[in-house]
Formats: C-alpha cells, sequence, structure tokens
C-alpha cells in the first residue's frame, strides 16, 4: 500500500483548506441541482430545451440568415431567399416613423424627439444634473415641442392630418400619459372629497368613462361632434384625439390612486390635521407621496394600456404605425408581407412599454422605505 | 335599440345633410379636396414609399381634385375602414367617398347615401388549392371556407350554398391578410371574397400557379362613388367626372393627348363638348371649362386607370373583362356629353 506516499498528517487546526468536491460546486452542482434534480425537473429541463431548440434556430434563419435586406420588390426578395424580406421595412422604415410629415422638415421631429428625453429628465431622475433649472425647459416643452412640430413663427408650416407612424402613436400616448396624471389625481381627491357636489361631478365623470369604451369616444370626437357645432368650424382632429385620449386615461388613472389613497390609514390623516396641516398641505406633504408610491404599478399600467390604446386612432382615420403598415401592405408591389411587418411594430411597442415597465421598478426600489410587512 | 340608435344617427345625419348643402363651395373655399379611401387594399388604395397615396380609387380622388380645383394633389386623404366609412361621409368630415363600396339597396335607400354609378364591376368568387383538383363551385361540398365576417360576401356565400344544396364549413377571419395566411397554411380548403381581391391575394402568393380561382362569380358588387343625400350639384359633379373619364376612353382621348386636343376645337364635336372648346359643359357644373381636361390630363382616361393600378400588367393582373367598354362587350358606358 502507498498510502504513506498519499497521506499527510497535520497538526490539529493547521490542516489547508481544500477545494470542494467536484460535483458539490460549480457549473455541475448548478445544473445538478437546477434543472435535474428530480424525475420531473429532469423532463421539465429536456422539454424546454427541445422549445427552444425548435424555435431559435429556424427564428433565426427565417429572420437573419436566409432574410434579405435589399431589394426592390416581394419578387426580387423571394428570389433572394427563402426568409424574411426586411428589404419591405427597410424602404418603408422612415415612413413607419414619420408617416405624411414633409420629408425637408423630419429634422425638427428628430430634434422634438431628442428633446423630449432632455424634458423628461429631470422628471424621471432626482439625480438629474441642475434639476432645478431644467424643470423650466421641462415646463416649457410642450410649447417647443408644438413649435417644432406645427411650424410657423419662421418654421413652414405642417398641417396635422400630415403626422402619422410612430410619430403620431408617441404624441398621443406622451400628451395622455403626462396630462392624465394631474388629472386623474385631482378626480381622485374630488371622489374622495367631503363636498357632495364635487364628489358628484368626479363620480359621475369616472364612472362614464369607465362605462365606455375608448373607440366610442374616438368615433364621437371624429364624426359626431360636427353635428353639434356650427357648421363650417372645423377644430383640428388631432387635438380632439388628445382631448379624448387624455379624458379616457384620466378616468381609469383617477380609480388607480383612489386605491392608493384608500390604502392610506385614517391615522396618516388625522395626523396630519392634529399637526394643523391645511388640506392641500396634508395633501401635499403626507398623504399623496404614500398614495402615489403606492399606486405606482397600477399607474404605470395604465400608461401602457393607454400607449398601446394609441393604435385605435386607425377607427378615425388617422394612420399611425399601425394603419401606416397595413396602408404600406397594401402595395401592391409589396403585398403579403405581413409577418415582416407586424413583427416591426410589435417590437416598437414593446420597446417602448418595457421601458416604462423598468423605470417603474425602479421608482419602486428607489422609493422603498421599509414598511412593507 | 339598434334600429333605435340607427335612427338617431341617420336623423342627425339628415340634419347635418341639409346645414352642408353646398359641398362644391366649401371645397373651393378650403381649396383642398378631402376624399375617404379605404385603409388599405391591394391596388384600390395604398401608400408608396414616400408616403405618397396611389391606386386605382385614390386616381380617381385626383382626378375629382383636378376636376374641381385643377390640381389632383390638392386632395387630403382619409383612410376609413368598412365600419366608419358611411358615418365619415354624412358627417361632413369628408366630401366623397372613392372606397370600393358595393351599390346596395339598403344603403342607397336606408343609409341615406347617394351612389354615383359604378367604376369598377366587381363579383364575388372562389379560390382553391390546385391540388383539391375542383373544377367548379358546385363541387365544394363539405369544404371549409375562409370568409370575412360581416361583409356582404358572408350572406351569399351562405345563399350560394343554400340554393346548390351542398355544405360547408366557414372559417370566419377579420380581413383580407388573415384569410390569406389561412389558405396557405391549409386551414381552410376554399377562400371566397370579390373576385378582384382574389386575383390580388393570388399574386402576392410564392407559388400562385398552385392557385386556381373557379369559374362561379356568385354575386354582384357594383363598386362606386359615394356622395351625401341631398347635394345634388356636387353629386353631378362625382358623376360626371366618373363618366368623363369613360367617355374620354370611348373618344380616344389619353393623358398624353388631351393637351393637343383640348388646345384647338377638333371636328369631333362630342370631345370639344368634354374638353371644353365647344359649349360650357363645366359652366353648367359650376367649375372650369376644362374641368374633364384637367381630369384626364392628371390620370388618364378608364382605361388607362385601370391598366395602371390593377391591369394585365402590374402584379395584381386583373382582366378588363366586365369593365370593358360597351363597344367591346363590356359594362362601362356613360350617357352623352351634350
Amino acid at each position: 500500500m502507498s498510502d504513506a506516499a498519499t497521506t499527510e498528517r497535520y497538526e490539529v487546526g493547521k490542516h489547508p483548506e481544500l477545494p470542494p468536491p467536484l460535483l458539490a460546486s460549480g457549473p455541475i452542482y448548478w445544473v445538478r441541482t437546477n434543472l435535474f434534480s428530480s424525475w420531473y425537473n429532469v423532463f421539465l429541463t429536456l422539454l424546454g430545451a427541445w422549445f427552444v431548440w425548435s424555435i431559435v434556430p429556424p427564428l433565426l434563419e427565417w429572420g437573419i440568415f436566409d432574410a434579405v435586406f435589399e431589394a426592390a420588390d416581394r419578387a426580387g426578395c423571394q428570389a433572394l431567399g427563402d426568409g424574411a424580406c426586411w428589404a419591405f421595412i427597410h424602404e418603408r422604415f422612415k415612413i413607419f416613423i414619420y408617416g405624411f410629415y414633409p420629408e425637408p422638415e423630419r429634422w425638427r421631429v428628430i430634434v422634438a424627439f431628442v428633446l423630449l428625453f432632455v424634458a423628461l429628465g429631470p422628471l424621471l431622475f432626482d439625480k438629474f444634473p441642475y434639476r432645478g433649472k431644467a424643470m423650466l425647459f421641462s415646463l416649457a416643452y410642450p410649447f417647443v415641442a408644438a413649435w417644432l412640430l406645427l411650424g410657423g413663427f419662421g418654421l413652414t408650416p405642417v398641417g396635422t392630418d400630415q403626422f402619422g407612424g410612430t410619430l403620431l402613436n408617441i404624441i398621443v400616448g406622451v400628451t395622455g400619459i403626462v396630462i392624465s396624471l394631474p388629472i386623474g389625481i385631482l378626480l381622485a381627491l374630488g371622489r374622495a372629497s367631503d363636498m357632495p357636489v364635487l364628489r358628484m361631478i368626479c363620480v359621475s365623470f369616472i364612472e362614464f368613462i369607465r362605462g365606455v369604451p375608448l373607440i366610442t369616444l374616438l368615433f364621437v370626437a371624429s364624426t359626431m361632434l360636427s353635428y353639434f357645432l356650427p357648421p363650417g368650424t372645423s377644430f383640428d382632429l388631432l387635438l380632439r384625439v388628445l382631448i379624448m385620449v387624455t379624458l379616457f386615461s384620466s378616468g381609469y388613472m383617477a380609480e388607480v390612486i383612489r386605491g392608493g389613497l384608500q390604502a392610506i390609514p385614517r391615522g396618516q390623516y388625522e395626523a396630519a390635521d392634529s399637526m394643523g396641516l391645511k388640506y392641500w398641505q396634508s395633501m401635499r406633504l403626507i398623504v399623496l407621496p404614500q398614495a402615489l408610491k403606492i399606486s405606482i404599478p397600477g399607474i404605470v399600467n395604465t400608461f401602457i394600456g393607454l400607449f398601446k390604446d394609441t393604435t385605435l386612432v386607425i377607427i378615425i382615420g388617422l394612420l399611425d404605425i399601425l394603419g401606416m403598415g397595413r396602408a404600406s401592405l397594401a402595395d401592391a408591389k409589396w403585398a403579403g408581407l405581413s409577418t415582416e411587418v407586424y413583427l416591426s411594430i410589435a417590437l416598437f411597442f414593446f420597446l417602448f412599454c418595457f421601458a416604462m415597465s423598468r423605470y417603474s421598478l425602479y421608482l419602486e426600489s428607489k422609493l422603498e422605505t421599509g414598511h412593507r410587512n | 335599440m339598434k334600429r333605435i340608435l340607427l335612427g338617431a344617427v341617420a336623423a342627425l345625419a339628415m340634419g347635418a345633410t341639409a346645414a352642408s348643402a353646398g359641398t362644391l363651395d366649401e371645397v373651393k373655399k378650403r381649396g383642398e379636396l378631402i376624399c375617404i379611401v379605404n385603409s388599405g387594399f391591394v391596388g384600390f388604395a395604398s401608400t408608396d414609399k414616400d408616403g405618397k397615396w396611389q391606386g386605382y380609387d385614390v386616381d380617381y380622388c385626383k382626378a375629382t381634385a383636378a376636376a374641381v380645383l385643377g390640381d389632383p394633389n390638392k386632395v387630403k386623404y382619409k383612410p376609413a375602414t368598412g365600419k366608419t366609412r358611411f358615418t365619415i361621409l354624412n358627417s361632413g368630415e369628408g366630401d366623397v367617398l372613392w372606397r370600393n363600396t358595393t351599390w346596395t339597396f339598403v344603403r342607397d335607400v336606408d343609409v341615406k347615401l347617394a351612389f354615383q354609378g359604378v367604376n369598377y364591376y366587381d363579383g364575388q368568387g372562389f379560390m382553391v388549392p390546385k391540388k383539391l383538383g375542383v373544377k367548379s363551385a358546385k363541387e365544394l361540398d363539405g369544404a371549409s371556407v375562409c370568409i370575412q365576417t360581416g361583409t356582404t360576401t358572408e350572406l351569399n356565400l351562405a345563399d350560394f350554398f343554400r340554393v346548390n344544396k351542398i355544405k360547408y364549413e366557414p372559417v370566419p377571419t377579420e380581413n383580407n391578410e388573415e384569410s390569406r395566411t389561412n389558405l396557405l397554411a391549409g386551414r381552410c380548403d376554399v377562400y371566397t371574397t370579390d373576385a378582384s381581391g382574389l386575383a390580388a391575394t393570388r399574386a402576392t402568393f410564392k407559388d400562385p400557379e398552385n392557385y386556381v380561382i373557379l369559374p362561379e362569380i356568385i354575386s354582384k358588387e357594383p363598386l362606386g362613388p359615394v356622395t351625401r343625400h341631398g347635394d345634388d350639384n356636387w353629386s353631378d359633379i362625382i358623376r360626371w367626372t366618373k363618366n368623363a373619364l369613360v367617355a374620354a376612353e370611348e373618344l380616344g382621348i389619353t393623358s398624353d393627348n388631351v393637351d393637343a386636343m383640348a388646345a384647338k376645337p377638333t371636328n369631333n364635336p362630342e370631345i370639344n363638348r368634354l374638353l371644353g372648346t365647344e359649349g360650357d359643359l363645366g359652366g353648367m357644373l359650376g367649375l372650369d371649362k376644362k374641368w374633364a381636361a384637367n381630369a384626364i390630363k392628371a390620370v388618364g382616361n378608364y382605361g388607362q386607370i385601370f391598366e395602371r393600378n390593377i391591369g394585365s400588367k402590374t402584379p395584381i393582373g386583373l382582366e378588363r373583362g366586365m369593365n370593358a367598354l360597351w363597344t367591346d362587350g363590356g359594362l362601362q358606358y356613360t350617357p352623352p356629353f351634350r
């Protein structure tokens, strides 16, 4: 026996640390405990692997390896490869983004879009440099954007009927989101108010909005309104849409925030009263900060829903990105490439909605004060 | 309830039409024609890569604008879905509907629309994969049929199968695109819609030679322009603009030779009257003398519009068929310009 050659003896307490056994650490251990720990986990792992194997390679092949990125029409595309015809999206990319916005003026859309982030920055992040001064710009932004997009005062005027594509989605979505939040807060406070008339007005408004589908409101805005207005009055269609979408989402917002208000214990209100705070002071300093924090997931949920609802404007003859996609699909040169178009549109919405949902998670974790138990 | 609602809408609509009689003045004042088109229908209305509208119906919008305002580009297109088109027209949000709309009794009489003739004669047909081995729609017993819900084609289909005492299994779809996918995936044996739609759909297949359109046409689908009830002058303009384009084909006037023919009177008095070198037909409509010449110059005559957008040289490849001139055995016919 050669045990003496491999066995060493150590003083008590002097044994060096040995690496753990191979099977109890590292990737093999992780795989064993997480993927193959029991017979049903083995089964689920294999099933998952089979799914990935049967979906991902064909998808890559279709979407990338066999795809055609440059072609003049669908026939040309299909002659070059069996995969996706991204050439179509490539050709139509600009009108998907800008709609009918006149080509020489499109830089204004880009400037407005970039400034949107500059304006949103100080509102969304409290570490934004020079936040106080930047807020002033945020307040001025709606007017700057309107000037850039609509023209006038030195810029060529562009009618709102030329807006389209993602431009339209973002205008309707952002306006609805930004304006509906304050209106929603006021409505929620009104609904919880002690003043009966105010409460009744708020309740009827909220219940009316929630009882009617957005499509109906848009339809009323686009066609029925002209029955009530004096003949010859023209009232910009996009403005009507913005008003309707904003009112609609304020109704929902109010209910989400009311949920937050009701979660605040009675004691908080009473504590605020006993400090001698007036109504608005107690709301601003004590109640709303807590209520809004609780409501964040619901608020962002409403925002995301609203953003996706912007595609409904097709009903009243405005072509957002989905409408532009459909109208392009009807081009005889390209017809039949619906998969590519709808996938691209889905990607656009996913990017925006996912960003919103990530921001809400960030905000929740930042405002977490350990009260949850 | 629905009836009451419809009644209310109709009453409102009538109020609005009474108020807005004088579409011509409005259009002239606005300097722009608002034309209601399809929000996307192969060959008839679609956008090109610069976002410009194009298609068969769009060309008629341009012709109308050229006739009324002298400029085919002064058009604002208002895309509408099948459900909203009549409301948009009746509420005055659009001036005229050039949107492959079937002229039916109920729409004309009960929905209070004014149809101004037929610019495309269509009919419902069937498309099947060649490997099904079917030669006639009457052999389709037990077939599953892709059909768009809420259209007249759905009702025509039921009628056809009932009359022929054969059975079918409907596969309801929302739009043309969905039917196309279903047919290609084999989820239905047959796809039925207007014959022009079938041809346009087949043109988008990778292997169009493997699909056949059956000979039966089971319905009449006369498609034409629509205006509001109660504005006869405007209706005349739409109707006669459409007629002028047919007359131009009859008389051999094209977008290429219209300038030369309109420059001085020719020895054909009808051409002269149409192009405004003799008499003042345009003035009677409240338009410029050169109204028809402008329209023809903008988009060409009926045959040119047809061939450019949906004719045999386009990917859609429709034959003139019923839409040939009456002199060639078709149905396109115009009352005389006199």
